[in-house]
């Protein structure tokens, strides 16, 4: 057990501080929507491209750094503690790319992954439906061959919760293709072109007022057989690589951004001598106490990681744990900050209300539970009735 | 950065289970709480093979290792829930060793470590401390005051009145300071405390994990409805929030016994995380374990009830979770200004 960092990684957390306490984003755009939003993450993306910043983990052969996953943990550390971005094409650097690197053809990776570097080419996930959140592979989007051009695939349905769809030109599909074939066997992961008028988006407002989400309503949309990713049928595995990837490396940015909420409002709590008041000192120490604990639980699933090569669904432990302190904090919040944290537009009833999507975004706590009764503790499948 | 442990330390986690396992018996361990004995086989093999001076300095007579392979015994040691008298043991050996003179080291240490003596560690309040662990055998008893001052009695020099605590697993005694008796600690008593608090923390970890173990593998077994209730989420779920709440403590834990040899500025503050992450996990994890065992978890015969008694007495050992969470509280205080991230 060592939990210091080795020279190697010293200098890569070095390096990256040093590029992001000289190489700033704009100033954000508070005015002017959504686009300029987009517009000013996209070009942050293309600041850190050209300096080889935006995707440190990929191998040095697609244009990344090659990062261990301890450097990948302490880019996102970084990135979270100088308050930047994200860069605008998230799911594709994170998603995208790495599916396509386990699954794609040599044709595939040459042709999607630089644009995805760059942002020339921005990417979101078409995955979750309105009757398949939980239970994924139920999906019912389906692909038929086009009887007129047989190396292309018709698709028909609905997607919803795709972040950045709007902005997107490529689309990670999975679709029903064998109507007849088991639930998880009949599905094909494509590469769709989000530019075709077959391909409607429309913005889904969500419980802050904002649109980070969007639903897709898809009639007829044209997929050429060399979009199949992972073969025909084989969506399932496919998926679950673009799944895997989803918490990797994240969770460290989300870690310190809650540590650094945490540290606004113990210091919120101070000014307003709270902090000696036992009640609130008792719930922002254990909030602490949590604060560190998913740190210290991370830093332990990415040991494992590194040892056993790849994650146990312990990391669901972490995100469960990271979800749940989130609300605990903006809860408290509300009761520290007072009437300010109710007020419309401000951050911290930003925060209040966006916590609530935590615990359903990317699994819900129900789901992760499962996940841990099951497949780290052995408890028996509940069989549900058909 | 590496999580895991080394080799070394897989062997004596290893080792330790394994003799464990065979020795403190869940049978054994009943036979001597329903007898309120201390398991003096038990106690004489582990101090031949040189556990209580696991932590302790070569230089005083131990074998120099670190807090983390002290805090792998502690682990095991309350996984088997081992009727002996380890942990006050080692925590009085912690403070001597760490807050100690020269004299007091070399009078108690060798001893200590090499198991010819037992010692004792007790919270005090004008001198006097309730339901210290081991004090009933202790040759030496470090009693520990509200404001972090220490003082060291020989057993001679304390009044030792045996008490029943609920668990019986560990016999107890109120210790009373006999009139100016006993000599001041006078080095570095937080340091000592800190240390202490992680070894019970780490033993918190071990019997979480143990009922943890024991509900699992009951829910699984148990059919109600012609089916294991395990497959109940209601079941599940609770047995999923068990595991959180264990790994917490056991990340904390760990953390605490790493900073305590390699990082000890952090220790203040890492010991407290611990210690209040373990005390609230043991208490809810095996009210837990009663609740999922359902009627048979009340009986006296399921064995369930020794593992909440013990995480009772140790989580408020030196503190529980509230007493820490205000320490933390006052160290946040402290640092406002300067952000915990490291």
């Amino acid at each position: 057990m060592d939990l210091t960092f080795s020279p190697k990684e010293t200098a890569f957390r070095d390096e990256l501080r040093a590029w992001l306490a000289e190489n700033q984003p704009d100033v954000e755009p508070l005015d002017g929507g959504e686009d300029a939003h987009y517009a000013w993450r996209r070009d942050w993306q293309r600041r850190l491209y050209d300096a080889g910043w935006a995707a440190p983990a990929w191998p040095t052969e697609y244009g990344g750094r090659g990062a261990s996953l301890t450097e990948s943990a302490i880019y996102f550390e970084e990135i979270g503690r100088a308050r930047v971005p994200f860069a605008a094409n998230t799911l594709g650097l994170l998603l995208g790319g790495p599916t396509l690197m386990v699954w794609g053809t040599p044709e595939q990776k040459e042709r999607y992954l630089a644009p995805i570097l760059s942002a020339e080419e921005i990417w979101c996930q078409g995955f979750s439906e309105p009757d398949a959140g939980s239970d994924l592979a139920s999906l019912k989007t389906r692909a038929v061959k086009d009887p007129e051009h047989p190396d292309q695939w018709l698709v028909t349905g609905q997607k919803v919760w795709t972040s950045g769809a709007q902005y997107s030109k490529w689309c990670m599909l999975v679709a029903r293709t064998d109507q007849d074939a088991a639930k998880h066997k009949g599905l094909t992961y494509f590469l769709m072109d989000m530019e075709q008028d077959a391909v409607q988006v429309r913005p889904l407002r969500q419980i802050t007022g904002e649109s980070e989400f969007n639903e897709l309503f898809i009639e007829e949309a044209r997929i050429p057989d060399a979009n199949v990713v992972g073969g025909v049928g084989n969506g399932w595995k496919v998926a679950l690589t673009t799944l895997m990837n989803e918490r990797a490396g994240l969770g460290f940015a989300l870690q310190i951004r809650l540590r650094q909420l945490l540290d606004d409002l113990i210091a919120a709590a101070a000014e307003r001598g709270l902090l000696e008041d036992p009640r609130y000192a008792d719930a922002l120490a254990e909030l602490h106490v949590r604060c560190e604990s998913i740190r210290l639980l991370a830093w332990k699933g990415l040991t494992d990681a590194e040892r056993y090569g790849q994650p146990g669904p312990e990391g669901s432990l972490v995100k469960w744990l990271w979800s749940d302190t989130n609300q605990r904090l903006t809860e408290l919040a509300v009761d520290i900050i007072g009437p300010e944290a109710l007020t419309a537009g401000t951050p911290w009833s930003y925060e209040f209300l966006r916590a609530r999507g935590n615990t359903i975004e990317g699994g819900t706590t129900e789901v992760l539970k499962n996940i841990v009764a099951e497949r780290v503790l052995g408890l028996p499948r509940l069989k549900v009735a058909a | 950065m590496d999580f895991g442990f080394t080799e070394d330390q897989r062997q004596i986690q290893r080792t330790a289970r394994e003799l464990l396992a065979d020795r403190a018996r869940p049978e054994r361990v009943r036979e001597h709480a329903e007898a309120g004995t201390v398991d003096r086989a038990l106690w004489r093999e582990l101090c031949e093979l040189g556990w209580p001076g696991i932590a302790v300095a070569e230089d005083n007579g131990g074998q120099g290792l670190g807090r983390i392979e002290l805090s792998i015994l502690c682990e095991e040691l309350g996984r088997a829930l081992a009727p002996v008298p380890f942990l006050p043991s080692v925590m009085a050996a912690t403070l001597i060793e760490h807050a100690g003179s020269p004299q007091q080291r070399e009078r108690w240490l060798p001893g200590l470590a090499a198991g010819e003596f037992t010692g004792a560690l007790g919270t005090a309040v004008d001198g006097m401390a309730e339901l210290v662990i081991g004090a009933p055998d202790a040759a030496v008893i470090v009693l520990v005051e509200e404001d972090r001052s220490g003082r060291l009695l020989e057993a001679a020099q304390a009044e030792v009145t045996l008490t029943a605590s609920i668990d019986p697993t560990r016999p107890c005694a109120t210790v009373s300071v006999v009139s100016d008796g006993g000599e001041a600690l006078a080095g570095d008593v937080p340091a000592g405390i800190d240390r202490a608090l992680v070894a019970i923390s780490s033993e918190l970890v071990g019997v979480c994990d143990r009922a943890l173990e024991m509900t699992v593998a009951y829910v699984k077994e148990r059919k109600q409805f012609g089916v294991p209730v395990g497959a109940y989420q209601a079941v599940s779920h609770r047995c999923a929030q068990m595991l959180l709440e264990t790994e917490k403590a056991r990340s904390t834990a760990a953390f605490a016994a790493w900073t305590a040899d390699a990082d000890p500025e952090r220790l203040p503050e890492a010991a407290a995380m611990a210690k209040a992450a373990a005390s609230d996990a043991a208490r809810e994890v095996t009210a837990s374990a009663i609740q999922a065992h359902g009627g048979i978890g009340f009986t006296w015969e399921a064995d369930v009830h020794w593992l909440f008694k013990r995480a009772q007495l140790d989580a408020a050992l030196l503190g529980g979770g509230k007493r820490h969470r205000a320490q933390l509280a006052a160290i946040l205080a402290e640092r406002l200004g300067a952000p915990a991230v490291g």
